[in-house]
Formats: structure tokens, sequence, C-alpha cells
């Protein structure tokens, strides 16, 4: 057990079928690429979850800072005219 | 013939089914949330694999047969499986090193009887196929961290490697029975198998910067139903609830 603690933690992300994003499925410990791979693998895909997956180690990823939010996301909520809902769709288009 | 065929199929699930059982110990305890998932994964797609071999042979056996009662209701001396799949899990260690010396011999076996003439057998060889490459690709990996990880973990991997060593040589005794289902084309060639698997094990082991064991003695006849007193342990609690209660259900 004292070893798990130096694993750091990898973020999985999961495409869940062929012609979609991948997206966020949760965080595993991992000692290395392969390792959190495998988890990823056991952890994240055991009910045929995915077809295919991301690890990446959580400190590779660039995070906002809370304290930011209003100046980072605030401005965005009384612009509406900024959503594109003023076309119609193809039907075609299933995933926007 | 259906007799031979019958207990050539136990031969295979058994080896699965105790390694499966030896494995489900392992639930909920680790080491880690992460391998304690990967190892009881590993045990659920053996059960499923026993569950294929069994089905069949209760065909075969017909009566009452049914894969429970041949889980369930058989003594000591009619399981076939070999006596590494019998030792007990220790520590991580062991259960990494058991794995690996049973992955490696099981994906050639599962490679030759895909080509079998017995078709149930080549079915639930190419199912298993993808399964067997799995834990046989997790269990080197595992094998090659632990060997070149720290001073502690190369030692206590190199303990249990010396411990299970004298084991894997019984996997390639030729019994009578393995004799005549590899002449007929139904079962596995296990000389064959022999030069592969210790091709590939030294070779792993190297990389892993572990000592290959040279045993001064080497255990056999798992396969005629000779077991060590492990074996009747993990039948007590196996087939516990059967005994106890026949015929109960869920």
């Amino acid at each position: 057990m004292s070893t798990k603690k130096e694993w750091p933690i990898w973020e999985v992300f999961i495409r869940s079928k062929n012609g979609l994003e991948h997206r966020h499925a949760g965080s595993l410990h991992a000692a290395d690429a392969e390792m959190a791979m495998e988890n990823a693998r056991d952890v994240y895909t055991r009910r045929q979850e995915g077809v295919s997956l991301w690890v990446v180690e959580s400190k590779h990823i660039v995070a906002s800072n809370p304290e930011a939010n209003g100046e980072m996301f605030a401005p965005a909520e009384d612009k509406v005219y900024r959503h594109p809902t003023f076309y119609e769709l193809p039907i075609e288009l299933k995933h926007m | 013939m259906e007799n031979k065929l019958y207990d050539y199929i136990l031969s295979l699930g058994d080896n699965s089914l105790i390694l499966g059982h030896r494995l489900s110990e392992l639930c909920g305890h680790g080491p880690s949330l992460e391998t304690d998932i990967a190892l009881t994964n590993i045990s659920l797609d053996l059960y499923g694999q026993v569950r294929n071999y069994f089905q069949y042979a209760a065909e075969l056996a017909g009566e009452d047969a049914s894969e429970d009662s041949i889980a369930f209701l058989r003594t000591d001396r009619q399981h076939k499986n070999v006596w590494l799949v019998e030792q007990p899990n220790e520590d991580f260690g062991h259960v990494i090193c058991r794995q690996f010396l049973f992955d490696s011999f099981h994906m050639p076996l599962m490679k030759q009887l895909c080509e079998s003439k017995d078709e149930r057998i080549s079915a639930i060889a190419k199912k298993s196929i993808k399964e067997s490459s799995y834990h046989e690709r997790f269990s080197s990996e595992w094998m090659k961290r632990l060997g070149a990880g720290t001073e502690v973990s190369n030692q206590k991997v190199q303990a249990a490697l010396d411990h299970l060593y004298p084991f894997v040589n019984e996997f390639f005794q030729e019994t009578p029975l393995d004799k005549e289902m590899k002449e007929n084309g139904i079962g596995g060639d296990l000389p064959a198998i022999k030069e592969v698997y210790f091709k590939n094990v030294h070779a792993l082991l190297l990389e892993a910067g572990l000592t290959i064991p040279e045993p001064d003695w080497r255990q056999t006849d798992g396969k005629l139903g000779y077991h060590s007193e492990h074996l009747g342990f993990i039948l007590a609690e196996l087939q516990y609830m059967q005994r106890s209660y026949p015929n109960s259900d869920w």
C-alpha cells in the first residue's frame, strides 16, 4: 500500500463509439502510462463503454482558476445572440 | 471416445476453474482499487471460459449432468488441473508470477485450440483468446514492473518465481489422453508449446532483471488427479453451498 501513495493520478477519456468525441470518464492511480492504460481499460470499460481510450497524467492538465470565474465566464451570461438558435439544423446532424 | 473427450474438456476447464477461484479470493483485497478490479476481471473471464467448457462437457455426459454439477460435485481426485493454479495467493508477487506463468502457457494453447477439429473447442478457444491475450499482457507488464522496480519488489517477485517455477513443467507432462487428443487433431501439441513457452518466459524474465530458477525437483501428476492439500481447501469453499444444501438455487 505504501507504494500506491506515490502513484500519480491520471485522467481517463473514453470514446463511446466511432464518430463521437472522447469524454472525461474519471481518474485513477497508475505508476506509468502503460499501467494507466491497463487500469483505465479494467476500471472504466468493463461494460462496453468504449472503443478508444485516452489517458493523461493529471498534472499535465491546465485548469482555470475558480477565483477568476467572474472575468472568465460571467460576461457570456447576457449574450444570447451567440447561441446559434436561429438556424434550422439538418436532421443528419445528430450530435450538435 | 466421448468419455475421453469429456475428460479432456475437464482438463482444459479445471485450470481456469481453480485459478479463477484463487483470483476471486482477492475480490475486495486490493492491493489497490485498480489492481483489485483487474484481477477480479481476469477471474470472471476464466469463469466464463469454465462455463463454456463445462456446458459442453455436461452435454457429453448426458443424464443429470450440468455445468454446476461438474463444478460443484466432483472430488479432488476428479480434478485435472495442474498444481501451479492451486498455489495460494501469498502476496502480490506470487499472484502476478503465477498468472504470468499460466498466461504464457494458456495463450499458445488457445492459439492451437482455435484450429481444433472439435468445433465446440475451437469456438471456445476463439472466444477465449482475446481475453487470454489481455491477461498475458497484464501479467507480463507487471512482471517487468516488479522485477525492474525497487529492490524489495525484485526480491519479492524473485522469491515467488523460485517458489512457483518447479510447477511449470507439469503443463508439458503429456498424459496418454493429451497424446491421443493431439493425434486426432482435437487437442493441443504440448511439446510444441513447450518450446515457445520457455523461449518467451526466459526472454521476459531476463528483461525484468530476474534470475531464471533451476529447480532440482519438478511437480507432476495434477492432471492425473493427484493434488496438493491446497485443492481440498479450495473445493471446501467452492462446493460448500451445493454440498450443504443440495440443488439450492438463486
